[in-house]
């Protein structure tokens, strides 16, 4: 059990240099964070699995090499939790899904193989919606997430788990995956940072597809700079991954450490904006933006016609995807397997399985792809849904012409109550509204803490869009009003949550 | 187009689910209100634009030829629902009439 002491409320820079100059071992940052998760996570269930002892052994490891005077990477010995949809040997993934209920993968993800290179310690498997379908975590077979800001409200998704994890001070950093907001949506509703790096630029590797031509890895931290730390440790070109980058990894900590937003242009979205947003995240927003003009960014404002068909395009490229990615669980290699008594033939038996393995959520998709891939609906879901991405590209293109980085809020509203919209699919889908335009077209963008909503007391996040590859220019934006803010708060966003009481 | 329990139940049949009666009839009406509401991709005039199908316009991405180890067999089908002599063992493929 621990209160929020020091070094669980540290951040990973401030851990690492401790680490580093031996004032502090890796045993004891790592021991105090799963202390945190004993004391609380029985409320926030972040974790669906805490590696306990080997995460000690790590740590001790770590210890050992910079008592050797050993090179260590640049977070070493600090902890971090891993959404459970990417591969880690010795550890279940599971991606929220019965269909995986205690699979022990056979290899690393290239991001976790990166993090465990670089002397990162690896607290657990956060939960998340199941195979990464949905905006608030309650599509986990093993139970929802809970927002510690209310914990009768939900903390996004899908990656509920990381950005709740970060917020409940149980890690510092965190590894989110991102395929139409599931970094950046949670980490608004829980005033956490979450970046999505441009399509390409972490590596997909032993991360579990959801739809491949919009996942993405990114980095989760309480601060920006925090944030472009993890960002250098796991990015950059991977052979393993078909579409990774083949290009040097965006300066991000050197944007991170400038925050110098002076000359720069930011578009203002006015496209994502007006009915169905809370007065609260606009009037946030709306600060956040006069704060960068004080600082010298010039303001223009940015029209995107074709966004408004973003929502629409999605929910047909990303169930199309889905229904054929998720076609390989069918009881044979791996995972769930019911009804093989000997007379049930193969189809039947996947059949089963799929109906008993898979939850309303992935079943829904699934259809829906079905019915779009079909012959005679192709053409006119489909094909159509390809040439609107398409378009939201070029709308990009023409704004980047004009301004450096985009903005806008990163969720029309702030986080809703748990239940409130689980059987509503249409009112769910609404929530990744802002956030999908930058997934279909692959571009570069993040969400920043920029406040509270005065009319309920939570967090609001901005969401930056950046040009593919220019990432650095979300941190640069990002670490700008992290900076100012922090002057105006007196202290950061989260020193405002109300403390979780801890559980001996 | 209002999508029906039957026409849910003849996508589950192409999808591999065996779905339930009750979800049938809790699916039908949800997913028709997706797809009416997906449907407002085609109000957009893109008759002469082209598809992206991927948000990186990669092609033909190479590598080397190289031999490299396999994963043991034993691992590979550590996570297998049944296996018997080193593969795995699934369920008959053929009808009891073929």
């Amino acid at each position: 059990m621990t209160a929020r002491n020091e070094t669980i409320s540290a951040t990973a820079a401030e851990l690492a240099g401790r680490i580093a100059a031996r004032e502090i071992s890796a045993v004891e940052v790592t021991r105090a964070h799963l202390d945190r998760i004993a004391g609380v996570d029985d409320r926030v269930g972040a974790f669906l699995h805490v590696d306990h002892e080997r995460a000690l052994q790590q740590a001790a490891a770590v210890d050992a090499k910079i008592a050797a005077g050993e090179q260590v990477g640049p977070l070493a010995g600090v902890p971090l939790a891993l959404k459970d949809v990417l591969t880690y040997v010795g550890a279940p993934t599971t991606c929220g899904s019965r269909m995986l209920e205690g699979w022990h993968p056979p290899y690393n993800a290239t991001i976790t193989q990166r993090l465990l290179d670089n002397d990162v310690i690896i607290l657990g498997k956060t939960n998340m919606d199941e195979f990464a379908m949905g905006s608030s975590t309650e599509n986990s077979a093993y139970g929802p997430t809970r927002n510690p800001w209310d914990l009768d409200r939900i903390p996004g998704g899908s990656g509920g788990g990381s950005a709740a994890a970060l917020a409940a001070f149980e890690a510092p950093l965190a590894i989110g995956t991102d395929t139409g907001g599931s970094i950046r949506q949670p980490a608004a509703v829980t005033g956490t940072v979450g970046i999505k790096p441009t399509y390409g630029a972490s590596s997909r590797y032993g991360l579990v597809a959801l739809a491949s031509s919009l996942d993405q890895p990114g980095p989760c931290a309480r601060t920006v700079l925090d944030a472009a730390l993890l960002h250098e440790v796991i990015a950059g070109h991977d052979p393993l991954d078909s579409t990774s980058i083949d290009a040097p990894v965006p300066p991000v900590v050197e944007a991170a450490r400038s925050g110098d937003v002076k000359g720069m242009r930011i578009g203002v979205i006015t496209d994502l904006r007006g009915e169905g947003y809370a007065p609260g995240v606009l009037q946030r927003f709306d600060e956040a933006v006069a704060k960068l003009a004080d600082l010298g960014a010039e303001i223009v404002e940015v029209s995107c016609p074709h966004f408004r068909y973003g929502l629409a395009a999605y929910y047909l490229i990303l169930p199309s995807e889905c229904s054929s990615n998720l076609a390989k669980f069918d009881a044979m290699r791996y995972g769930l397997r019911v009804t093989d008594d000997g007379a049930n033939s193969a189809e039947q038996v996947m059949a089963a399985t799929r109906e008993a393995g898979f939850g309303p959520e992935v079943k829904r998709r699934i259809i829906i792809g079905t019915y779009a891939l079909s012959a005679g609906y192709y053409d006119a879901y489909y094909g159509q849904a390809q040439k609107v991405r398409t378009l939201i590209i070029r709308d990009f293109e023409a704004a980047f012409e004009q301004v450096d980085a985009l903005v806008s809020p990163a969720t029309p509203v702030t986080a809703f109550k748990l239940g409130e919209k689980v059987d509503d699919p249409l009112a769910m889908y609404a929530n990744d509204l802002c956030t999908i335009p930058s997934s279909l077209a692959g571009n570069a963008s993040a969400s920043f803490p920029i406040g509270l909503a005065p009319e309920d007391g939570l967090p609001v996040g901005l969401q930056v869009m950046a040009p593919p590859l220019a990432d650095d220019r979300l941190y640069r934006v990002g670490a700008a009003l992290e900076r100012e803010l922090i002057k105006d708060w007196g202290g950061p966003l989260l020193d405002r949550i109300a403390e979780l009481e801890v559980v001996a | 187009m209002a999508l029906t329990a039957d026409d849910v139940a003849a996508l589950a049949r192409l999808a591999r689910i065996d779905l339930t009666p009750d979800e049938l009839q809790h699916l039908a009406p949800q997913l028709d209100v997706i797809l009416e509401s997906v449907a407002r991709v085609s109000d957009v005039a893109a008759e002469d634009v082209p598809p992206t199908s991927h948000a990186l316009p990669l092609t033909n991405v190479f590598r080397a030829d190289e031999v490299r180890p396999s994963l043991p067999v034993d691992q590979v089908l550590a996570g297998a629902p049944a296996a018997e002599q080193d593969r795995f063992r699934v369920p008959r493929i053929l009808d009891e009439e073929a």
